[in-house]
C-alpha cells in the first residue's frame, strides 16, 4: 500500500484523518498515486493538480524521503521506499502567504 | 415570526447569522470551511434551504459547496470549470495577449425558479451554468466570445465576472458585469451577449466613452422594475431606465462617487444605497467616517446614514458583493467590511448596529428572508 500524507485542508475536505493508504496498480509514480487518490476521494480533484492539463498546482509540493520531488516528471517512478510503503508520499501546501 | 439568515463570505471562512424579524438578537454559526476564502454564498429564491458557496484557496484551487438544509451541513459538488473550446486570449496588464485561465468563482447566482440551476461568474471573466445542483458546470461561451473579448483586460483585482442579474419579468434576459470590461446583456438566456455601456465615461481608458473597458463595480436591480438598473462604477454612480441601453450619472451630492456596492430597497424601487469610498487609491471612507448614503429619489439626491456607524478613525472598505437587503416589512439593510464587521439596519438605514465585529475581512453578504 502507498502511504499518502495530505495537508490539513485537504484532509478536512476528504473527511479523513491521518495518513491515507492507497492501492496503486502498475508503476508507482506521482501520476498513478494521484490517480488513485482522486479515484478514492473525488472531492480532491482539482485541488492538487489542474483538472484540464494535469499540472501540479503552483503552491502544492510533493515530498518523499526528505527530497522535493515537485519538479520531477509526473510519470517518473517514485522512490522504492514509497512504492514499498516504508515511507509516505507527502502532499504539502507550499509556505506562502497566510 | 419570520426571520432572516445572513450569509457571510470572508477571507477565512463562511458565517451564517440568523435572527428573528426584530433583527436584534443574533446567532452566529461558523466558520464554515475555515481557512478558505469564501467569495460568495447565496441561497436559491425557489428553495431557501438550498445554498451554494464558492470556496477557494491560492493553494488548493476552487471548491463549490452546496447545502440542502440552510447551511447546517454542506457537501462539495463539482469544481471543474473548463472554458468551452479554445480558450482564446484577452489583454494582459502589459497589453499583450494572455490566455484565459480560470482562477476562482466570484459570484454564484441561483436561478429564480429552479434550485438546481445556478450561474457562476468567474475569473478570468466567464459565465458558467449548472443545471444539476452544481455537480457539472458548462460555460455559456457567447459572453467571452463577444468580438470585444480579446480587448478585455483585468482590473487590479483580476478580470472577474462579479455581477449576475436575472430579470424575473422577462425570462431569458440577464445582465453580467466584468471588471474591467463593463456591463453586458443577454436576451436569450445567456447564449449571446452585447455590451450595454452607452453613457459611461471612464478616465482610465483612452477612449473615455468606449463600448467596453469600463470598470463596473456592481449592478443592482429592483425585481418589480427590472428595466431600471443602478451601477456603482470605479468612479460614478449611474442609472439606466432602459435595461442598460443608456446610462446617466446620478452621483449628485455624494461626497465621492467612488465605491463598490450598490443596492435597492426591497419595497421602494427608487431607494438606493451606496457606500462612498475616498478614491481609487484610498480604499477607505472619507474622513474616517463610515457612512452609507441613501437616495429616495432614484439618485442625484443623497443623504448620509450614520447612526450607529463609526464616525471617527474608520478605515475599512466595503467590497462589491458585501451589501444586501431583506424583504421584511421594514426593509433590513446589511453590509460587511474588510475590518470584519457586519452591520444591520432594521429600519431601511436610519439606525445601524453591528451583528459581529471581529470576523475575517468580509468578501460578501447575502440575506434570506425566511417565513
Amino acid at each position: 500500500m502507498i502511504r499518502v500524507v495530505l495537508p490539513a485542508h485537504l484532509r478536512t475536505l476528504a473527511r479523513v484523518s491521518g495518513e491515507v493508504e492507497l492501492r496503486v496498480t502498475g508503476q508507482v509514480t506521482q501520476s498513478s498515486v494521484l490517480d488513485a487518490l482522486e479515484a478514492r476521494y473525488p472531492v480532491l480533484r482539482g485541488t492538487v493538480r489542474d483538472q484540464d492539463n494535469g499540472r501540479r498546482r503552483a503552491f502544492v509540493r510533493f515530498f518523499a524521503c526528505e527530497q522535493d520531488l515537485s519538479h520531477e516528471q509526473p510519470d517518473a517512478p517514485l522512490p522504492d521506499a514509497v512504492a514499498a510503503g516504508a515511507e509516505p508520499f507527502l502532499i504539502v501546501g507550499a509556505m506562502a502567504g497566510g | 415570526m419570520s426571520g432572516v439568515r445572513v450569509l457571510v463570505g470572508t477571507r477565512k471562512g463562511a458565517f451564517v447569522l440568523t435572527s428573528d424579524g426584530r433583527r436584534e438578537q443574533w446567532d452566529v454559526s461558523g466558520p464554515h470551511f475555515p481557512g478558505w476564502e469564501i467569495y460568495h454564498v447565496k441561497g436559491s429564491p425557489a428553495d431557501p434551504d438550498r445554498l451554494y458557496a464558492s470556496q477557494s484557496s491560492g493553494w488548493f484551487g476552487q471548491v463549490i459547496q452546496r447545502s440542502d438544509d440552510g447551511g447546517v451541513t454542506w457537501t462539495p459538488v463539482g469544481n471543474k470549470f473548463s472554458y468551452a473550446g479554445a480558450a482564446g486570449t484577452h489583454q494582459w496588464y502589459d497589453g499583450t495577449p494572455h490566455p484565459w485561465e480560470f482562477a476562482r468563482v466570484w459570484h454564484l447566482e441561483p436561478a429564480l425558479t429552479d434550485p438546481d440551476t445556478v450561474y457562476a461568474g468567474v475569473e478570468d471573466a466567464g459565465l458558467f451554468r449548472s443545471t444539476d445542483g452544481g455537480q457539472e458546470w458548462q460555460e455559456l461561451p457567447g459572453l467571452r466570445r463577444h468580438d470585444s473579448g480579446p480587448s478585455w483586460q483585468p482590473g487590479a483585482g483580476g478580470m472577474c465576472l462579479h455581477t449576475i442579474l436575472l430579470d424575473a419579468a422577462q425570462p431569458g434576459r440577464m445582465f453580467a458585469a466584468i471588471s474591467a470590461a463593463g456591463a453586458f446583456r443577454s436576451d436569450d438566456a445567456g447564449e449571446t451577449w452585447r455590451p450595454v455601456n452607452h453613457g459611461l465615461h471612464s478616465e482610465g481608458i483612452p477612449d473615455t466613452a468606449a463600448e467596453v473597458g469600463h470598470c463596473v463595480h456592481r449592478l443592482a436591480m429592483h425585481p418589480s422594475r427590472p428595466g431600471v438598473l443602478y451601477m456603482q462604477k470605479h468612479w460614478d454612480v449611474m442609472r439606466s431606465d432602459d435595461s442598460g441601453e443608456s446610462w446617466r450619472e446620478i452621483s449628485g451630492n455624494l461626497p465621492t462617487d467612488f465605491g463598490f456596492p450598490i443596492d435597492v430597497h426591497a419595497h421602494e424601487p427608487d431607494t438606493v444605497y451606496v457606500v462612498p469610498i475616498t478614491s481609487d487609491s484610498l480604499h477607505f471612507p472619507p474622513e474616517g467616517k463610515l457612512r452609507v448614503y441613501r437616495s429616495r429619489t432614484g439618485g442625484d439626491d443623497w443623504e448620509a446614514l450614520t447612526r450607529g456607524l463609526p464616525q471617527r478613525d474608520c478605515y475599512v472598505n466595503v467590497l462589491r458583493d458585501a451589501m444586501a437587503v431583506d424583504s421584511l416589512d421594514s426593509c433590513g439593510v446589511y453590509f460587511g467590511t474588510t475590518g470584519g464587521q457586519v452591520y444591520v439596519s432594521a429600519d431601511a438605514g436610519d439606525n445601524w448596529a453591528p451583528i459581529v465585529r471581529d470576523l475575517p475581512a468580509v468578501l460578501s453578504v447575502e440575506v434570506q428572508t425566511l417565513p
